[in-house]
C-alpha cells in the first residue's frame, strides 16, 4: 500500500514504515520560536534542564512585535538575544521579516520535519516538508532533545484541476477551502494538494495555500516538490537542496475535495471567522466601506503579491479615504522591491511601507484599528479583536482584492481592474 | 475525579478570545495576562471565575494561535477542566501540556450555566449533578492520561526521563 506525503515523511524520521493513525517519536529537522511564543519556549527549556540545542537547524525570529513598541516586549526580546547567544542559535532581528519567509527562502528542503512555535508553520508544506504549528513547551523539548512525539495524521486529498481566471488568485483557492471544510474540516488531519493548478503554480503560491492549512484546522498542508519547487530553490541560490517528493500515487485518504479552478471567482472573508467566505462580486453590490488595507504577511507579503497590488494602483490611485500599509515579508522581499522601484511606488501612491515583519497581523502596533473601523488584509486570520480591537471589524482577501479595494474605498471585485 | 460549576461558551472560541493580542507585552507575565483570560468572550468571566470551575464550550475549542499562554492561563484563572464539542489541534495538545485536562463530549447543549459536573477522567463518566443525568465520552488516551496525571509534560519528562510508553 502506497504513501501520503506525511507518512512518506514520519517514516524518514522515525527510520521504520509508519502509517496514519500511529503515535511515533521522530527527529526534527527545523525548529523554531518567535517573540510571541520564545520567551516561553526558553524558560520551559531551563526548566527542563537542558544544557544544549540538540535540533539541526533552531532558529528564533523577533518579527511579531519588531522594532519592539514597549519596554515589556523589549525585554523579552532582549532575554531571547541573550539565549541565542548562548546557546549558538540564531535570532533573525527586527527588519529581517516573518519566521515562515525566511525559513522558505533559507532553510526548508523537501522532506524535511518542521515544527514551530507559531501556527503557520504549515507554510513550510509549500516546498514539499511536514510543517507544524505547536506550542512553546513542545518546541522546547524538540530545542533540548531533537525529537518529539507525533500522531501521524490522516490525509486530506485535495484535487485543484484548471486554470485560475484573471483576477482570481491562490488566495481565493484557500478560501474557498476554508469555506468547504469549515475552520474545523480538517481537525488532526493533513491537507494534500494535487491536480493540474497546482502542479503549474509557483512556489510563492503555493506558500500563500499552505500557510493557510491552519484555518481549517490541519497539522500540515502539504505541497508535491516537483520542477517548480526546483526553480524556486535556484532562485534562492539553493538548487542543491531540491528532491522530488510525492505521495504514491497508490496511496489512501480519508476523504477528498475536488475544486475547479476555471470557475473560482475572487472571494472574500468575513468578520469574525475565516471560513465566513462569499464571492467578491455579491459582497461588492453591499458597497462595505473600508477604512484601512493592509498588504502584507506570510500569507501574502511577497515580492509577486506587491507586484499585483501596485499594478492594479498605479493605474487607478488610491482613495483618499483609504489608509493603504505595505509591509514586505522578508528583507530579500523587501530589497527585491527596493531594486524593482515598487516601494518608491507604493510611497508615492500613499502607502505607510514598515518594515519586514508581521506588521498589524497580531494586534500590537503599526495599524491597529479604531472602534467601528473596518480593514481588508491580505493576512490569514480576522478573529475578533485579532488586530487589536474587538470592536472592529477585519476581512481577508487576495492582494488584488486589497488593492481594487483601495482604489474604490469599500470591498471591490478586482477583476474590472485588470 | 473533577468537580465543578459550568461557564457556558459557545462554538469557535479562539485564541485571540482567551489571550489577545493586545496584551501581548503580559505574555512573560501570565498571572497579569490570565485577568484577561477570555475577556474578547465573556467580558467579565476573569473576575467571577473560581478555582476548580468548568468551562463547557461549542466546537473547535481553542481555534487559531499556536500560544501554549491561552492553555495556560485557563489554568491560571483556576478552570479544573474544559468539555467541548471539539477542540483545534494545537490547543489541545497544549492543554495536556500544561496539565489542563481536556474532553470531548458531543451533549455539551444539555449542559447549563451554573450547572455542577462531576467528571471521572480515567472512565470516560461526566455527571450532571444539577439535573441528574450521565454521560459517557471516550476516555483520554492512556499517553496523554498519563502526562496530565503528572500535571503536564514538563513534570513528567523531569520525574521519568522520557515520554510515555505508546
Amino acid at each position: 500500500m502506497g504513501k501520503t506525503l506525511a507518512e512518506k515523511i514520519f517514516s524518514e524520521h522515525t527510520g521504520r514504515d509508519v502509517k496514519a493513525g500511529e503515535i511515533v517519536l521522530a527527529r526534527v529537522d527545523i525548529a523554531m520560536a518567535q517573540d510571541g511564543t520564545g520567551p516561553l519556549m526558553i524558560n520551559e527549556f531551563r526548566e527542563l534542564g537542558f544544557k544544549e540545542v540538540k535540533v539541526p537547524k533552531a532558529f528564533l525570529f523577533i518579527d511579531h512585535a519588531s522594532p519592539s513598541p514597549r519596554k515589556e516586549l523589549s525585554n523579552s526580546q532582549k532575554m531571547m538575544r541573550e539565549f541565542g547567544k548562548e546557546m549558538g542559535v540564531k535570532v533573525f532581528d527586527a527588519g529581517d521579516g516573518i519566521s515562515h519567509q525566511i525559513l522558505a527562502e533559507k532553510y526548508v528542503k523537501p522532506g524535511d520535519l518542521v515544527a514551530g512555535a507559531d501556527s503557520h508553520t504549515c507554510t513550510a508544506g509549500g516546498l514539499g516538508a511536514f510543517g507544524t504549528g505547536m506550542g512553546s513547551t513542545d518546541v522546547a523539548i524538540i530545542f533540548g532533545l531533537g525529537q518529539n512525539w507525533f500522531k501521524v495524521p490522516e490525509t486530506i486529498k485535495v484535487v485543484v484541476n484548471g486554470k485560475l481566471q484573471d483576477g482570481v488568485y491562490a488566495k481565493d483557492i484557500i478560501l474557498e477551502i476554508a469555506r468547504i471544510l469549515g475552520s474545523d474540516g480538517a481537525t488532526y488531519k493533513a491537507l494534500e494538494f494535487h491536480g493540474s493548478c497546482i502542479e503549474n503554480m509557483n512556489v510563492e503560491d503555493r506558500l500563500t495555500i499552505s500557510n493557510m492549512a491552519v484555518e481549517v484546522g490541519a497539522k500540515a498542508g502539504l505541497m508535491p516538490s516537483d520542477e517548480k519547487t526546483r526553480e524556486f530553490l535556484k532562485k534562492m541560490g539553493r538548487e542543491e537542496d531540491f528532491r522530488e517528493l510525492k505521495a504514491d500515487p497508490d496511496a489512501v485518504y480519508e476523504t477528498e475535495i475536488e475544486i475547479d479552478a476555471d470557475t473560482l471567482e475572487p472571494l472574500v472573508s468575513l468578520p469574525h471567522y475565516v471560513d465566513n467566505v462569499r464571492k467578491v462580486s455579491e459582497v461588492e453590490k453591499e458597497k462595505i466601506k473600508i477604512d484601512q488595507v493592509f498588504i502584507g504577511t506570510c500569507t501574502n507579503g511577497r515580492l509577486q503579491d506587491l507586484e499585483i497590488a501596485l499594478k492594479i494602483l498605479e493605474k487607478h490611485g488610491k482613495h483618499p479615504d483609504v489608509r493603504l500599509i505595505v509591509g514586505p515579508a522578508s528583507r530579500k522581499v523587501y530589497m527585491d522591491a527596493l531594486e524593482k522601484g515598487i516601494i518608491k511606488k507604493f510611497v508615492e501612491l500613499g502607502a505607510a511601507v514598515i518594515p519586514p515583519g508581521c506588521g498589524p497581523c497580531v494586534g500590537i502596533h503599526m495599524g491597529v484599528l479604531g472602534d467601528g473601523e473596518r480593514v481588508l488584509s491580505t493576512q490569514n486570520r480576522n478573529f475578533k479583536g485579532r488586530m487589536g480591537n474587538p470592536n472592529a471589524e477585519i476581512y481577508l482577501a487576495s492582494p488584488a482584492t486589497a488593492a481594487a479595494t483601495a482604489v474604490t474605498g469599500y470591498i471591490t471585485d478586482p477583476r474590472r481592474f485588470i | 475525579m473533577i468537580r465543578g460549576r459550568v461557564w457556558k461558551f459557545g462554538d469557535n472560541i479562539s485564541t485571540d478570545h482567551i489571550a489577545p493580542g493586545r496584551y501581548f507585552h503580559l505574555r512573560n507575565n501570565l498571572e497579569e495576562l490570565a485577568k484577561h483570560v477570555l475577556e474578547d468572550a465573556m467580558e467579565d468571566f476573569a473576575k467571577k471565575v473560581q478555582k476548580g470551575d468548568i468551562i463547557v464550550a461549542g466546537k473547535n475549542f481553542g481555534l487559531g494561535s499556536s500560544r501554549e499562554h491561552a492553555a495556560r492561563i485557563i489554568k491560571i484563572a483556576g478552570v479544573s477542566c474544559i468539555v467541548a464539542k471539539s477542540f483545534a489541534r494545537i490547543f489541545y495538545r497544549n492543554a495536556i501540556n500544561v496539565g489542563l485536562p481536556v474532553i470531548e463530549l458531543k451533549e455539551v447543549d444539555e449542559i447549563n450555566q451554573g450547572d455542577e459536573l462531576e467528571i471521572d477522567l480515567e472512565n470516560g463518566v461526566l455527571k450532571n449533578l444539577t439535573t441528574g443525568k450521565e454521560y459517557r465520552f471516550t476516555p483520554i488516551p492512556k499517553f496523554l492520561l498519563e502526562i496530565l496525571k503528572e500535571d503536564g509534560i514538563v513534570n513528567y519528562l523531569k520525574k521519568h526521563g522520557s515520554f510515555p510508553r505508546v
